[in-house]
Formats: structure tokens, sequence, C-alpha cells
């Protein structure tokens, strides 16, 4: 099987960061604060290039929808062995308002100008958790899915997928073209090194707009207010197991 | 310093710093040590010694590669599959 990968990829704040909620509840402050590629992003690219390097794949393109920092994203992955990439620019009120509905109308229309076979997303982003890209994705296209792949093997009928699921492991075969979304066990994401990352350099980022893959980016959600979650309260500590017996007795715990 | 050893010296240098950026104590505090840890060897001449320096800088491109990994992998996995 030869053919060409479509690997999106977001820039998300980095997940070691502390999150701050915005005075005035309206989003999380983003403004001179970290940010890297989705975890789940890194283990779709690593999957891409291992399909590559293997020969299974002809050639990795990696997309991301955002303002310019998104490029900082496509380098990354192109330094984690992508061939190109293609930054789809939003910016402004669309950037906040862009979502799983928008990103999964502007990869079908990549998917189908590119003449891509596989697309490989992450399962879900760690600012949003939508956990719906790639579901969608695959809708749009009428393509099959395989979600949650903790592995996966392109044999000669289509491809067999080991998907992490509530209560266990389930093992299903699609057929090609197809979406996969990666879950944290399918591999171990190479690191971008200062090498690689100067050697991409030379790759090429084509820069597409939504309105020339005729994608309408309007959204159908109004976010009201963001709460950080509730502060833990403070624990207690007894001096005996009956002391520990009766606190819980008091708050009817037991 | 050995001159041909010298661009993998200022190589290996460039490389750590790349990586001390995301180091979890805070880039200054790595780039303080780095520093400390190359000035520490900035007189040695012998090009054999040298080169294992180097190898050993290497292996903690290696170490810190493997530490960001399990440390972001172990986030992940705290954050979203139930225990």
């Amino acid at each position: 099987m030869s053919g060409r990968v479509l690997v999106g990829v977001k820039r998300v704040i980095d997940y070691a960061v502390k999150i701050r909620v915005k005075p005035d509840h309206s989003g999380v402050v983003t403004d001179g604060v970290k940010h890297s590629m989705n975890p789940f992003c890194e283990i779709a690219v690593e999957e891409a290039v291992k399909l590559k390097e293997k020969k299974l794949m002809k050639e990795v393109v990696v997309v991301s929808c955002g303002p310019q920092q998104s490029q900082e994203t496509i380098r990354t992955a192109l330094a984690m062995g992508a061939d190109r990439g293609i930054h789809v620019e939003v910016s402004g009120k669309d950037y906040e308002t862009l979502g799983p509905l928008q990103v999964s109308k502007i990869l079908a229309a990549l998917a189908k100008k590119e003449d891509a076979q596989l697309i490989i997303l992450g399962k879900q982003a760690i600012d949003d958790d939508c956990n719906q890209t790639g579901q969608m994705t695959a809708a749009l296209l009428d393509w099959p899915q395989g979600t949650f792949a903790s592995e996966v093997s392109l044999e000669k009928d289509g491809i067999k997928v080991v998907r992490e699921i509530d209560g266990g492991l389930e093992t299903i075969k699609i057929s090609t073209p197809a979406v996969l979304t990666a879950d944290l066990r399918l591999n171990t994401p190479r690191y971008a090194t200062l090498p690689n990352i100067m050697k991409a350099k030379k790759k090429k980022i084509a820069n597409v707009k939504p309105a020339d893959l005729g994608v309408d980016l309007t959204s159908r959600l109004e976010v009201l207010r963001v709460d950080e979650p509730p502060q833990r309260q403070a624990g207690m500590k007894v001096e005996t197991v009956d002391d520990l017996v009766s606190k819980l007795k008091d708050a009817g715990k037991v | 310093m050995a001159n041909p050893l010298r661009g993998e010296v200022f190589r290996l240098y460039k490389n750590l710093l790349y990586l001390g950026r995301e180091y979890p104590k805070g880039a200054a505090y790595f780039r303080e040590r780095l520093k400390s840890a190359f000035m520490k060897n900035k007189d040695e001449t012998d090009p054999e010694k040298i080169r294992a320096l180097v190898a050993k800088g290497d292996f903690v491109i290696h170490e810190l590669q493997a530490l960001y990994y399990l440390r972001k992998y172990r986030a992940m996995k705290k954050r979203y599959y139930e225990e």
C-alpha cells in the first residue's frame, strides 16, 4: 500500500503549565503562556512517520489550523519526520470559536484536495478535551474510523486497529481510506532535537485560507463561562481508628 | 581544545541547551549547571578524553529525552485513564 497520510496537529497550552482562568471568566489565559504540540498529536505524527519509514506510506503531510504561531507546531512535526506542512490560517475571533466541527470540515476538504489515503489525528486535545474531530472528519468523508488506536497494522485488505475501550481492547478491521485517532499507548514519539529542527527548515509549509477550501467557520457554540475546578478541601488528621470511624459516621459516609 | 573536536563540543552544548528549555526545574537552573559542567573541563586537551566527555554528553541527551517522555506519559495517564 502506498499513499499519502494527512496528520492533523494542534497547538495547545503546554501540558505542564498551570492553567489560569481569566478574571472575566471568558476563557483561559493564553498570552505569554508556553504552548506546544498536543501530546496525542505527537503520537499521531510518530505513527505516520513510522508508516513512511516502513515504506507503507509514501508521504506524510502535516496540517494545523490556527494563527501564525501554529507554524511552530508544524515545524516540530516536520522535525519529527513529516515531509511537508499545510498551515490553514485562522486568527482572531474565528480562532477563538474554532472547534472540531470547523476543523473536521477543513481536514475533509484537504483530504480530498491532497488525495490522502489515511488521516491520523490525536484522540483529543488537552485543552478542550472534545474527542470529536476524528469522528466528525470520518463522517464528513464517509470513511471508516479506527479511534483510540493503541495498535495499527496495515494489511493487504485493510487496516487492523486495536482500540482501547472501557472494557479492554477491541480489534477491528477497516477498509481504506480511513481516519485513525491515536491513543496514549500507540507509540513513543521521538523528540524533535535541534539538528532535526534545523534540517526541517528546508521543508515547505504551504499557506491556505479556510475560504480557499470552501469552509464556513461559523460556530454553533457559544462559551458562556469558564470556571476553575472547585478547590480541594483540606484533609483532617485523626489520632485513632475510632476517631476516623466517628468522623466518617458524622459525614454520613458510613 | 583540539580543533576538529571544537565543533563537536559546541554542537553538544547547543543541543543540550535546546533540550534544557523544557527542564522541570527551569531553563535557567539547567543552563547554569550546563555551563559550569562544560567550564569544569575547558582545559582538557587529550582528544580521547574529550571524545569520552562528548559521549557522556550524548548520553545525558538521551536521559533527558527519556525523562521528558516519561513525565509527559505519566501526566497523560494520570489525567485521562482511571487507575
